[in-house]
């Protein structure tokens, strides 16, 4: 048993142990709903606290679950021991309906029309008739209708659930799940570049979170004996389940734990003390105890925690990337000979930005093995093609075929698995993951086991010179670590051909050599690469050939000396007045 | 004519006319919902609970003050409705200054998330605290700002020589007036003068804004202030023909989210022609399904906008890779 269930199991208990003393029907409902609305939490945190949608919505779910139960209880007789099985299964589906089409949305949409599922749900279970459904005590065999005379029960089955919901938050936390749903969260466009499909997630996601919250939604029923749709459909139900994430500490596990078990219990015994002579006290409570929290430490109470630890402890000793500055020797006889097959195909690829024809009937090939530099200034489309070839961007009309295999329509994350990885202009890395979680986020759409993927992440950060630094945090690394750590990330998915942009930019000397030993090496192991950069001179060492972009339309290919001296090139970069010196 | 056409004709244009006039004062809250969120980015959760305070501060003025010994059951609610703007607009400020200052604006842009959680916590919290402050200041029995006006209608007809009568609620049909006005003075006020020019450079791009000398936070204080001023007086003018207490924001705040997305969010002009047909929507509603569904017609119809109109209702531009 991992530490973190450890630690989960002990807390259960002493839960558990502390209820064993309360004899107070109220407060053992207290200790019951503190569970339970701690799974809504958990449960709204795998989804909104990882992808970084915001659900305004998981009432819908809290709701459906509730009245799942309810219903088949009340109409068929169905024992809620069933009926909360189903409650999970509705639950999921509901994710999956409602998350298919709003999934269109981001940012703010996103969660304003997710508000608008639980409230349109609410006025169609009033006027369906069910403003109030009371479940029906069982005296003959309460047990068989989860109906027990000891309240106490009721806790133990509502922290059972929110153990299976922890421990299922630890899995999630440590797997491709969760890691490929930060990357989507921190960044989609380098998340999809990596070869995740953001929409099977997010669905994943949601059916999980929903079907968690809907089982809490039925237990609910089950402990209240009465459903009605303010109860469980309402604003409130959704905003307990994000503030109890939201103040305990999002995207992180106990988070929603801390939140529940300080908040419920506040709440509910200012409700019971004064909610007679000062109704609405819970609410003022509540409402000033989140603005707190968010003012004094946004992120929630268990980071703001941690990170005043870690700053007691002093930083570590950062360790610096001791670069190796040795020269760097061209390694002969490494490139290829023209006849090497073809790799990529690109034929008459058009992009066009509303009035602006950012790349105009380029065409060209890349061989098996070679290094293609592509250079331009700026303005060229260099950026533009690698979109097109990585898609991004949809070139019409246009063609790209890797191997034969066409390209052009299918999305990113396709691409990706089809072998063409690529690094940004601007990097686009995970900045809260570790550097060896960016570089495994790449590894997933290689690997079918998350073992061999972090393996195989190790295996890339080494290729790249970074090993010893997987630990460390993205925001924490510098320009040139940043840069071959796209690249590992890039490497780990295992391209036959790797698009690099402006990996150079903003190095210094020394630097510099150590990315262009780095890609020489890459290409040593037989992956073909095409980089665009600005730099003249690295270029001319580094690439086999050369393509001129100017203007969106390829101005000159062929091998680095004769381009180099093509005036049509030397105008594109210099003007003609250097051109015309250049020719005399 | 027969019979039965007279009465589906006269429904369906006493449906047309309600929803037109509230449509305009929906149209109204939701300009106040749209400035806020052009200019800082913020969705403000708790802008029902600005409709709410609007109310009760229309209640006041028009009781306590004697505006309506003053000035009558006719303009008194109207002044007491701008004026119950004018305390909510001090309120704004406040709020902006005591808590939206410490998570908005250039200090959050380019964190993760650009600082959305903690503002939509925020407000959140804001919106219970105000919510429920309200409960134990104003107690739980609904209110009203009766006049002579709400309970009174303009009759309209017989129209086409048949028996076709529409009857025009006073209280509400003055009400769509005000509100048409105060939505035309505020983009009048957006448009022509200085200070709606800075407004509209620190919603554009609040960086820039600030190299040119505009002080970004004094922007954000002052659209924050209007804001919940306008969705205010929206609030005082319902007050004249809706019974209130101070749980009713939820009730409006769907109303206003739906007219916002619908208008293109950061769209202060689109919100109001928004909010109109959010009125529409809902009052046609009636003429087909159940009264009960009223709501769950808008939230139909507000799903099936940001799902099928994305794009259009966007209007920002692709990221630069």
């Amino acid at each position: 048993m991992s530490r973190a269930l450890a630690i989960i199991v002990a807390g259960a208990a002493l839960f558990l142990g502390a209820t064993w003393f309360v004899q107070d029907r109220y407060y053992q409902l207290m200790f019951t709903l503190v569970p339970i609305w701690a799974t809504v939490g958990v449960a709204w945190n795998i989804f909104s606290g990882y992808s970084g949608l915001m659900s305004f919505g998981h009432a819908a779910f809290f709701g459906i679950g509730a009245y799942t139960v309810a219903l088949l209880l009340v109409k068929l007789g169905l024992s809620p021991w069933f009926g909360i099985v189903i409650a999970g299964f509705a639950g999921a589906l509901a994710g999956v309906v409602i998350g298919f089409p709003t999934f269109k949305l981001r940012g703010h949409y996103f969660a304003l029309a997710m508000l608008a599922y639980p409230l349109a749900l609410l006025y169609v279970f009033e006027w369906l008739g069910f403003q109030e459904v009371a479940l029906p005590m069982n005296r003959e065999t309460p047990a068989a209708f989860m109906q027990f005379s000891d309240q106490r029960i009721y806790v133990l089955l509502a922290v059972v659930l929110l153990v299976v919901a922890l421990a299922i938050n630890v899995a999630v936390a440590r797997s491709r799940f969760g890691l490929s749903l930060l990357a989507i969260k921190q960044n989609e466009l380098a998340a999809m570049g990596a070869g995740i499909n953001p929409r099977r997630w997010k669905l994943k996601a949601i059916a999980l979170s929903a079907a968690l919250t809907a089982i809490a939604g039925g237990l609910y029923a089950v402990v209240l004996l009465i459903v009605t749709p303010p109860a469980v459909f309402g604003m409130l139900a959704s905003a307990q389940a994000m503030i109890v994430t939201l103040f305990g500490g999002i995207a992180t596990v106990a988070g929603p734990v801390i939140g529940a078990l300080i908040l419920v219990p506040l709440g509910e015994t200012l409700h019971a003390e004064l909610g007679s002579r000062i109704p609405g006290i819970q609410g003022v409570v509540f409402g000033a105890a989140i603005m707190i929290v968010v003012l004094l430490a946004p992120e929630g109470i268990l980071p703001w925690i941690q990170a005043r630890r870690a700053r007691r402890r002093g930083a570590d000793a950062e360790e610096a990337l001791a670069l190796d500055a040795a020269t760097f020797v061209r390694a002969s006889g490494a490139a290829p000979d023209s006849g090497a097959p073809i790799l990529l195909a690109v034929n008459s690829v058009a992009v066009r930005f509303g009035g602006l024809q950012a790349l105009h009937n380029v065409s060209f090939e890349v061989r098996k093995g070679e290094i293609l530099g592509i250079i331009g200034p700026n303005g060229a489309g260099k950026t533009t093609l690698f979109n097109a070839l990585n898609g991004f961007i949809v070139p019409s009309p246009g063609s790209v075929k890797l191997d034969g295999r066409e390209l052009v329509g299918e999305p990113p994350f396709a691409i990706c698995r089809a072998g063409i990885g690529r690094t940004f202009q601007v990097v686009r890395a995970f900045a809260r993951l570790s550097l060896l979680d960016n570089v495994v986020v790449g590894a997933f759409s290689a690997e079918h086991t998350d073992g061999a993927a972090y393996a195989r992440a190790r295996e890339a950060i080494a290729r790249v010179g970074l090993a010893g630094l997987e630990s460390q945090l993205a925001s924490s690394l510098t320009t040139v670590e940043l840069r071959l750590m796209e690249i590992a990330r890039a490497l780990a998915a295992g391209p036959r051909l790797l698009l690099l942009d402006e990996t150079l930019a903003g190095l210094g000397a020394s630097e510099t050599e150590h990315v262009l030993k780095v890609v020489e090496a890459i290409r040593r192991e037989g992956v073909t690469v095409v980089i665009i950069e600005h730099t003249m001179h690295a270029m001319v060492r580094l690439a086999d050939r050369l393509l001129v972009l100017d203007h969106g339309e390829v101005c000159a290919v062929g091998d680095p000396a004769t381009v180099t001296s093509n005036p049509a090139v030397i105008e594109a970069y210099l003007g003609k007045k250097w051109a015309a010196r250049a020719a005399a | 004519m027969s019979p039965a056409v007279a009465i589906i004709v006269e429904n369906t244009l006493q449906s047309l006319y309600t929803g037109l006039v509230l449509g305009c004062v929906y149209g109204l809250m939701c300009v106040g919902l749209a400035l806020i969120f052009s200019v800082m980015r913020v969705i403000n959760f708790a802008q029902g609970e600005f409709l709410m305070l609007g109310m009760y501060a229309a209640l006041f003025v028009f009781t306590q003050l004697g505006i309506s010994a003053l000035l009558g059951p006719y303009v008194g609610p109207i002044v007491a409705a701008v004026l119950g703007g004018a305390i909510v607009f001090g309120v704004g400020i406040v709020v902006y200054e005591g808590l939206l200052r410490w998570i908005t604006g250039l200090q959050v842009a380019g964190t993760e998330g650009e600082g959305h959680y903690p503002q939509l916590t925020l407000t959140l919290g804001l919106s219970l605290l105000l919510s429920n402050g309200g409960l134990i200041v104003f107690g739980s029995n609904p209110e009203t700002m009766r006049t002579p006006m709400s309970s009174n209608a303009w009759e309209l007809g017989p129209l086409f020589g048949s028996d076709i009568t529409l009857f025009l609620n006073q209280a509400r049909s003055v009400a769509s007036v005000v509100a048409l006005v105060v939505a035309a003075a505020v983009a009048l006020f957006i448009a022509r003068t200085r200070l709606g020019k800075m407004l509209r450079a620190a919603a554009d791009n609040p960086e820039a804004a600030t190299y040119m000398g505009i002080h970004v936070g004094r922007a954000y204080r002052l659209a924050f202030g209007i804001g919940a001023a306008v969705t205010a007086i929206a609030g005082g003018l319902v007050a004249t023909y809706y019974p209130f207490q101070p749980y009713i924001g939820i009730e409006f705040v769907i109303v206003m989210y739906a007219g916002v997305v619908l208008g293109g969010m950061g769209s202060v002009s689109g919100a109001f022609w928004g909010g109109l047909t959010i009125g529409l929507i809902q009052q046609l509603s009636t003429l087909v399904l159940p009264n009960q569904l009223q709501n769950a017609a808008i939230f139909v119809a507000f799903l099936l906008i940001v799902l099928l109109r994305p794009q259009g209702l966007f209007g920002r531009s692709v990221e630069r890779v």
